[in-house]
C-alpha cells in the first residue's frame, strides 16, 4: 500500500505568512509538496466557513498563517482570528472531532524557514494522525 | 435601581387586571404603541401584535404559554430605524435576552424601546397550545392552569401536554434586565401581581397615577424562583448530560442529526442568527452539476442536499456563543430533531471560555466581538 500523503489546505495572509512562504521558495527551503495555499489578505479574513469546509471535504489539515501579535497589517486581525479557532476547537472538543487538523501559526515574511519547518511538522503529525475520516462520509 | 409595587388583582382576574395596567400604558402616553400577544381570532393561539388603539387591547395575554415566533427579531424591526415613538414590549425572558444580545451586535436600539418582562410558567409548542384549546372548546383557562402553580412555583402542564423543552430546562424563569417586570412567582395570582419598574420609569407611573411604588423587593418570589431555577438547572444537566454520552464522535453527531432535511427552519427561527446575508442565503452553496459530481466521484457519492453537516457546525460557530437557549429552532424544525439541545450544551462549555453570560448584560461584549491580547496562546502553537 501507498504511504499516506495528507492534504493541507492553507489559508495565508498576504502580509507575513504567504510572503514568508514565498520566501521559503526562492531561498530553496524544502518542504513536502502536500500543501495547498490560499492567498488572503489577512488572517482575520479566515471565516470558520473556510476551515470547515476544507476539512468537511477531505483536506487532511487546515493551516492558517497570520502576522504575529502586534504586527497585523489591520491591526487585529490575527487576534480575531485566534479567538475565531478558539472557538472552533472548542467546538469540535464538544462534539468529539480531534482539533488538531486545525493549525493556526503566526509567521512573518522574513520567517522562511520556519514556514518550511512548520508545513514538514505539520505534515508528520497528519501522517501519524492518518486520513480524516470525513474524507468518505458520503452523508456529510 | 429600581421600585417595587404589588398590582391588585380585580375580580380574581390576573389577565384582565393585567390588560387594564397595559391599557393605563397605552392611554396615558407611557408607550406610544405595544407589542404584546393577542389571541388569535381562531383561537387557536395568541400572536405579537403591535397596537395603538387601547380598543385592541381586548383578549390580550401578556402571560400567553405560547412563543410562536422569537420577539427579539421583531423588536430588530421596531427599532433598528428610529420609530419615532416610544414601543413597548411584552416579552418572555428568553425573549429579554435575546434582546439584549440584538442590542450588541447593533440589531435593537433601546432608546425609544420599554421591555415589559414578564415571569415565564413555561410554553407549549403552538401546535399543542391549538389542538388542547380546540378540545377544550375555547382554551381560556390554559393559561389559568398554569398560574396555580405561580404561588408556589410548581407549574403543572396539561394532561397529555408538555411545555417545550427549552422552557423544561430555562434557568431564567424571570426575567432581568427589563424596564418593568411583572412577577408571578410567589405570590397568589388571584389576589396580587408584583410588578418592579427602572427608577424613571417609577415616577413618571407614580405621576400618572398608574401605580405608586416602594422600595424593592419580594422575598417571598425570590425564593420561589431560587427553588425553581435550582430545579431546572438540575434537569438541565440531566439532559446536557444525556447528550453528551450520546454524542461522542462523529458519527455520533451525524447519527443524532441524520434526518436533518437542512431547510434552515433552526436558523430562520434562531433570534441570533440575525444576518440578513447569510451565507446559507447566497449562491455560495447553490453549486454546479459537475461541483456534486466531483463531491460524488471522490467520495463514492453524496447525500442530497450536500453540506448538512457543514451547516450546523457553522452556525455553531458563528453564534452559538450568543445562544440564550430559547429552543425556537427545535420548535421550527420538522422532523424534531435535538438542535437546541445541541447548541445550548455546546454553547455551556464555548461561552465558558469567555465567562459569558449570553443576555446577561448590555455591557459585555459577545465573545465573536472582541479578544484578548493575552488570551488563547496556545492557539497558535506558542505556548
Ligand atoms: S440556537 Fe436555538 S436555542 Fe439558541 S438562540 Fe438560536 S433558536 Fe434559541
Ligand atoms: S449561519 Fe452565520 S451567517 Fe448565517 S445567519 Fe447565522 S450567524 Fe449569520
Ligand atoms: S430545522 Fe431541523 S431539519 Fe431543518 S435544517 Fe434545522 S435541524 Fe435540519
Ligand atoms: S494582515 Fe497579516 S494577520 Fe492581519
Amino acid at each position: 500500500m501507498e504511504e499516506f500523503e495528507p492534504r493541507i489546505i492553507a489559508f495565508l495572509c498576504h502580509w507575513c505568512t504567504y510572503t514568508g512562504a514565498d520566501l521559503a521558495g526562492t531561498t530553496r527551503q524544502q518542504y513536502p509538496p502536500n500543501i495547498r495555499i490560499i492567498h488572503m489578505m489577512c488572517s482575520g479574513a479566515v471565516d470558520t466557513i473556510y476551515i470547515l469546509k476544507a476539512l468537511i471535504d477531505g483536506a487532511d489539515g487546515v493551516l492558517i498563517g497570520g502576522c504575529h501579535p502586534g504586527d497585523c497589517h489591520y491591526q487585529t486581525g490575527n487576534y480575531k482570528a485566534r479567538r475565531r479557532v478558539g472557538i472552533l476547537k472548542e467546538i469540535f472538543h464538544q462534539v468529539g472531532f480531534t482539533e488538531d487538523r486545525i493549525w493556526l501559526r503566526w509567521i512573518s515574511a522574513s520567517e522562511g524557514k520556519l514556514f518550511a519547518d512548520t508545513v514538514t511538522q505539520m505534515v508528520e503529525e497528519l501522517k501519524k494522525m492518518g486520513p480524516n475520516p470525513m474524507k468518505k462520509l458520503w452523508l456529510a | 435601581m429600581s421600585k417595587s409595587a404589588m398590582l391588585e388583582v380585580k375580580n380574581n382576574d390576573p389577565i384582565g387586571t393585567l390588560r387594564d395596567f397595559f391599557r393605563d400604558l397605552l392611554e396615558k402616553k407611557v408607550v406610544d404603541a405595544l407589542l404584546i400577544p393577542k389571541k388569535l381570532p381562531s383561537g387557536d393561539g395568541y400572536c405579537q401584535t403591535l397596537i395603538r388603539n387601547p380598543e385592541l387591547l381586548v383578549d390580550v395575554n401578556p402571560l400567553a404559554p405560547t412563543v410562536p415566533v422569537q420577539s427579539a427579531r421583531l423588536i430588530s424591526h421596531l427599532t433598528i430605524m428610529d420609530p419615532g415613538c416610544k414601543v413597548g414590549a411584552v416579552l418572555k425572558s428568553c425573549e429579554v435576552r435575546a434582546v439584549i444580545e440584538l442590542v450588541k451586535f447593533l440589531q435593537v436600539k433601546l432608546d425609544r424601546l420599554i421591555l415589559i418582562g414578564v415571569d415565564c410558567l413555561g410554553t407549549y409548542e403552538p401546535s399543542g397550545y391549538a389542538k388542547m384549546s380546540r378540545e377544550k372548546g375555547k382554551g381560556g383557562s390554559i393559561t389559568g392552569n398554569l398560574l396555580k402553580g405561580a404561588r408556589e412555583g410548581k407549574i403543572k402542564p396539561q394532561d397529555g401536554y408538555d411545555l417545550r423543552l427549552a422552557c423544561q430546562i430555562c434557568e431564567y424563569p424571570n426575567p432581568q434586565n427589563a424596564d418593568v417586570i411583572i412577577g408571578l412567582f410567589g405570590h397568589n395570582p388571584q389576589k396580587e401581581i408584583y410588578v418592579e419598574l427602572r427608577d424613571g420609569l417609577a415616577g413618571e407611573l407614580a405621576e400618572k397615577g398608574i401605580l405608586a411604588t416602594t422600595e424593592k423587593g419580594s422575598s417571598s418570589r425570590d425564593s420561589v424562583i431560587e427553588r425553581l431555577t435550582e430545579e431546572r438547572l438540575k434537569r438541565r444537566d440531566e439532559v446536557f448530560d444525556a447528550f453528551r454520552s450520546r454524542v461522542k464522535n462523529l458519527q455520533d453527531l451525524m447519527d443524532a442529526l441524520s434526518t436533518c432535511i437542512r431547510c434552515h427552519n433552526c436558523m430562520v427561527a434562531c433570534p441570533i442568527c440575525y444576518c440578513k446575508e447569510c451565507v446559507f442565503k447566497t449562491p455560495t452553496f447553490e453549486h454546479k452539476a459537475d461541483q456534486f459530481l466531483r463531491w460524488a466521484d471522490r467520495k463514492g457519492g453524496v447525500r442530497m442536499p450536500t453540506d448538512t453537516l457543514l451547516f450546523h457546525l457553522i452556525r455553531l460557530s458563528h453564534m452559538v456563543t450568543s445562544c440564550i437557549g430559547c429552543g425556537l429552532c427545535d420548535s421550527a424544525c420538522p422532523n424534531d430533531l435535538p438542535v437546541a439541545t445541541l447548541f445550548r450544551a455546546v454553547g455551556q462549555k464555548v461561552q465558558g471560555l469567555f465567562d459569558y453570560t449570553p443576555g446577561r448584560s448590555v455591557d459585555e461584549e459577545p465573545p465573536v466581538a472582541t479578544f484578548k491580547e493575552d488570551e488563547l496562546q496556545g492557539e497558535s502553537g506558542t505556548n
